[in-house]
């Protein structure tokens, strides 16, 4: 009987650290490939339609940053809370909610029109789904309540608080009773970086932004310090005077900001209005994407973009070689398998114990 | 390196294309809601589609592609542009939502005809809409419910409160309360188009509750599996659902796109393709009954002379005189509701025994 | 039927696909890890259990093969998480996704197509007894079988010895390593049990609940079972009053519609997930006793150091 064997390294491995993406990249083509080939389809082709085809042209790259965008934003702030050991999975519902309090001012004072509004919108989101994080936090802190539920939980009420307002009170008057709310004013769109080029906004530059601020409070401050020490051993943490239950409220709120910015930024940017096809998943793909990124914020953004990528190939295959979305999806848990799976390289090495054959992999 | 790479695969993929048969004459391209196994209104646009092909000389004439379940948000538009930067001809999207999506895209790809399902906006001379009456196959069933209900209750299954559910709802109360002004009807919103289970348990809510006859305006087959179950009669939705329930589907309104999207790809073949808006009923095609069954002759027969009725253009459902839930005259005798207020219809006529969602 | 009995069949067919999976589940989270794959195994389950159901003819064999299939599918959450030691928040959101777009490749063949149910129970006699005839005597067989599955799994993990091994090793891996206990071993055993499970709900979705196939049918019923575990604060008894008060706030929403009360439905539909909020906040104020049921080492990797 064969067995594997993890041997942990002294030290994570530089090497597999930059090698393990390959790797995994390596392996999902050959299972790919042999997908494909049972489905009748030529796998290079569809690999180059994957990969490549979306890559070529400039108005694709906008759009991968559009997709990339939310996914980014949402996952870096994930980033703060899962470090710190708190396990907030309800981003969806803060995305929603941040889209809901950002869209106040166009859609309840259409005639306030000023430069000013869509700064106060984009506060305004961030306010409201930091608002909404606060919920499970205070519930966390106060009642002991396990956040993973109660996140999971508010997600479903605040999709269907948002399609009560956008086919209620919030419903546009010419809009021949559909759901949906007015279409924003020019002041409260969130332009568009190059407008020549494609229709990527400044949400992708919040994103990039986001990532980099977080990345240097965790890795250059004592805030930082103090997130991954309370994560990783709350009574160290207590020792050395760090208040847990101030971190659970910094944590949730961090990640609720920024889970709102992604949802007002991609109201005001992408779709121009408020609607309740808003919510497609973005807060739980991000789960997947900071995980991907290795909690690091600069990960987050390459594992943004290659997950955004996912989505565009899947399409362009689709379109070019009728690829169903089905096989796109099972593509897509097939490449997170072996990402994942790879990445175990840079903390163990592997060893396969009781075959006579099977020789320790050394690194 | 990296260019070399990209060249490489550039070159394979050149060799792989180049296995294609010759050329199509018309490239048609759908993007879909849902799954195409959704047996409902993704499912039925895609029989259109397959329709149309085959009945335009095959894959050697019309080359089609699809996307299913595009999100109606972002998505829509990149779909859609990736679609139009393919080559296809002309692309039909076929759900409310890709509505703003549609007329940007239009905007930038003049030589693209664009149709939009179930919208209203035209933005740009390269995009047409199109719809379909459902809601005079809604009407029919009125008239079996109130002939095959014992209790005189039907139970209706919507999924969300927008036009063309509500004036189903009203379609199917004016037909029932043609036989039975005192006919009642029970609406449980389900708030999806598509949960199998929700489905099923809305159904058995009604069916508790004292309604004898089910019809639904969501996706699944599930409301007609518990009907049958329970032994009561239910209608089918979207497609024709009688091997869901051989002795329980009375008929059902079938979606069918199929010559509708046969005529606009050969428009665009011969080069006639012309901006419209069409809203086809019966009349058309666009709507059909699947078999009756499950009934009586003379309810057949009641049936069968209210379709033909409204097939030929001699009646409107929609036609007075029609009292709103209010109390309030809507439509007095022999007036004829228009079109654009039925388009956008919010509210119900008398006797609907639920409030809508405002 | 009376109503009120009628209403209350209704309920347990809601809860009982919950109640399965919430308790597989349930024991995968006391050998400390954490599984979101649910709904994917749910609906790998759903599709296998209706084609078997279809190929052969008998419903049972349908639940055999998802029973398999869901432990399979499992094995693969298993082999990374446990032997790889990766991320188990990450690796079950990925099987999920894999399961969503499997699930759909296998199943295109089944659109369209009616399933077999499996019927009802129906004891003579005894099922014709008024009120609790049906309730007790006239469900289809898994619905007894989710009862004996909670009762066994109560008994399993606080009455054996084993069951107390699998606690500990979900308590406190490293203590149970040090004990010379198997933990690698024992989770894969706990993780193949959830997926089993899964694999059941899902074919009971697919062959008594609505007795067909369709893409994503599962509609989000895995997250609720997840939920579940937690809200039950990983006692399985509470898993079957939660699962069945989710049950009864579900289809309460429904009748109060066809009542035709004026309360937006939206407000109606988010009952269930605010009274589940409600409940745990009710059960967790007492801290101490929700620290002793949680597993102690749930969702940490574990790798014997040697």
């Amino acid at each position: 009987m064969m067995r594997v064997e993890l041997v942990k390294r002294p030290q994570h491995s530089a090497l597999f650290s930059a090698l393990s993406p390959f790797i995994a990249l390596g392996l999902t083509l050959v299972a790919g490939a042999i997908m494909f080939s049972l489905l009748g389809k030529n796998p290079l082709e569809t690999f180059y339609y994957y990969f490549i085809d979306p890559l070529r042209e400039m108005w694709s790259l906008h759009e991968l940053a559009i997709k990339a965008a939310p996914l980014i934003l949402i996952a870096v702030g994930l980033s703060v809370c899962y470090l710190s050991n708190n396990w907030n999975i309800g981003a969806e519902g803060q995305f929603i909610i941040g889209a809901v309090a950002g869209s106040i001012l166009p859609v309840l004072f259409p005639q306030f029109q000023s430069w000013i509004v869509l700064p106060l919108m984009l506060l305004m989101g961030m306010a409201g789904g930091a608002a909404y994080a606060a919920i499970p936090a205070f519930l966390k802190v106060r009642f002991n309540t396990n956040e993973i539920l109660t996140s999971l939980m508010l997600v479903y009420v605040a999709q269907l608080f948002n399609d009560w307002l956008v086919r209620g009170i919030w419903r546009n008057p010419q809009g021949m009773s559909f759901p949906g709310t007015a279409p924003f004013h020019e002041y409260a769109i969130l332009p568009e970086i190059w407008p020549a080029a494609g229709r990527a906004n400044w949400g992708f530059v919040f994103a990039l932004v986001a990532a980099v601020a977080v990345w240097f409070m965790l890795s250059k401050m004592l805030r930082g310090f103090e997130v991954k020490v309370l994560g990783q051993s709350p009574r160290a943490g207590r020792f050395a005077g760090f208040s847990a239950p101030r971190m659970v409220f910094f944590a949730f709120l961090v990640s609720g900001a920024l889970a709102g910015l992604a949802g007002i930024s991609e109201v005001s940017g992408a779709i121009g209005h408020l609607n309740e096809k808003l919510s497609i998943g973005y807060g739980f793909t991000a789960i997947i994407v900071a995980f991907l990124g290795r909690l690091n914020p600069l990960g987050i953004v390459a594992a943004g973009l290659i997950l955004a990528l996912t989505y565009l190939g899947g399409e362009a295959a689709s379109i070019s070689v009728g690829l169903s979305d089905k096989v796109v999806r099972a593509f897509q848990g097939m490449l997170l398998f072996f990402v994942l799976g790879c990445d175990t390289l840079i903390h163990y090495k592997i060893r396969l114990v009781g075959t006579p054959l099977a020789k320790p992999a050394e690194a | 390196m990296r260019k070399t790479l990209l060249s490489l695969a550039a070159a394979a993929a050149a060799v792989a294309l180049g296995t294609v048969a010759a050329e199509a004459k018309v490239k048609a391209c759908f993007i879909y809601v849902g799954p195409i196994g959704d047996f409902g209104w993704s499912y039925q646009h895609h029989q259109g589609a397959l329709e149309a092909q085959k009945e335009l000389g095959g894959e050697e004439q019309v080359e089609l592609a699809y996307l299913e379940s595009v999100p109606e948000g972002a998505d829509a538009e990149r779909a859609l542009e990736r679609f139009a930067r393919s080559g296809c001809n002309i692309i039909f999207t076929t759900s409310f939502g890709y509505m703003d999506a549609t007329n940007k895209v239009a905007g930038k790809f003049a030589d693209v005809k664009f149709e939009h399902a179930t919208g209203y906006k035209r933005e740009h001379p390269n995009v047409a809409t199109y719809n379909s009456k459902f809601h005079e196959g809604r009407y029919v069933q009125g008239v079996i419910a109130a002939k095959m209900s014992k209790a005189g209750v039907a139970g209706y299954i919507a999924s969300f409160p927008i036009p063309e559910v509500v004036l189903g709802i009203n379609a199917f109360m004016l037909g029932a309360q043609s036989v039975n002004p005192d006919f009642k009807l029970k609406v449980v919103w389900a708030n999806t188009w598509f949960d199998p289970g929700k489905e099923a348990d809305a159904a058995k809510a009604l069916i508790d509750q004292g309604a004898d006859i089910i019809t639904q305006h969501t996706d699944s087959t599930a409301p007609m599996q518990v009907a049958a179950e329970r032994g009561i009669k239910a209608f089918g939705q979207a497609s024709d659902m009688i091997n869901f329930g051989k002795e329980t589907q009375l008929t059902s309104i079938v979606d069918n796109w199929g010559p509708y999207y046969v005529e606009r790809i050969k428009a665009v073949i011969d080069g006639t393709w012309k901006q419209q808006d069409v809203w086809g009923g019966m009349k058309e095609g666009h709507v059909v009954m699947a078999p009756y069954a499950n009934m009586p002759d003379d309810v057949k027969k009641a049936a069968e002379e209210t379709e033909a009725k409204i097939k030929s253009g001699a009646f409107n459902p929609y036609t007075g005189p029609i009292t709103k839930q209010d109390g309030t005259e809507w439509l007095k005798a022999g007036e004829v509701a228009d079109n654009g207020v039925l388009l956008g219809l919010n509210f119900y006529v008398k006797g609907v025994d639920d409030k809508l969602p405002q | 039927m009376g109503m009120f009995e009628a209403i209350l069949l209704t309920i347990a067919t809601a809860a009982t696909p919950l109640l399965i999976a919430g308790v597989g589940e349930l024991v995968v989270e006391r050998s400390g890890v954490l599984n979101l794959g649910v709904e994917g195994m749910m609906i790998m389950g759903a599709v296998t259990g209706f084609g078997a159901a279809l190929a052969t003819g008998s419903p049972w064999l349908g639940f055999l093969a998802a029973l398999v299939v869901g432990a399979l599918f499992s094995l693969l959450f298993a082999v990374l998480t446990l032997s790889l030691a990766t991320n188990q928040v990450a690796t079950g959101l990925a099987l999920t996704l894999l399961g969503l777009g499997f699930s759909g490749m296998l199943g295109e063949r089944f659109v369209g197509m009616p399933g077999i149910k499996l019927g009802n129970l129906d004891i003579p006699y005894l099922s014709d007894l008024p009120v609790v005839g049906k309730l007790v005597f006239g469900q289809d067989p898994i619905f007894y079988l989710s009862v004996i599955l909670t009762g066994g799994v109560a008994w399993f993990l606080f009455r054996t010895r084993a069951g107390l091994t699998l606690r500990s090793v979900g308590d406190n891996h490293g203590s149970a390593h040090a004990l010379g206990i198997n933990v690698i071993g024992i989770r894969y055993l706990a993780v193949m049990f959830g997926g089993a499970c899964a694999g059941v709900a899902g074919a009971y979705l697919s062959l008594v609940y609505t007795p067909q196939w369709v893409e994503n049918m599962t509609a989000g019923r895995g997250w609720i079972a997840l939920a579940l575990v937690v809200f039950a604060s990983w006692r399985p008894w509470r898993v079957l009053a939660g699962a069945y008060l989710f049950g009864a706030v579900s289809i309460g929403q429904l009748h109060a519609q066809a009542l035709g009360i004026g309360v937006p439905s939206q407000l109606l539909s988010s009952l269930p997930y605010l009274a589940t909020i409600a409940v745990l906040v009710l059960i967790s104020r007492n801290r101490r006793l929700t620290m002793i049921n949680t597993p102690a080492s749930l969702g940490r990797p574990f790798v014997p150091d040697r």
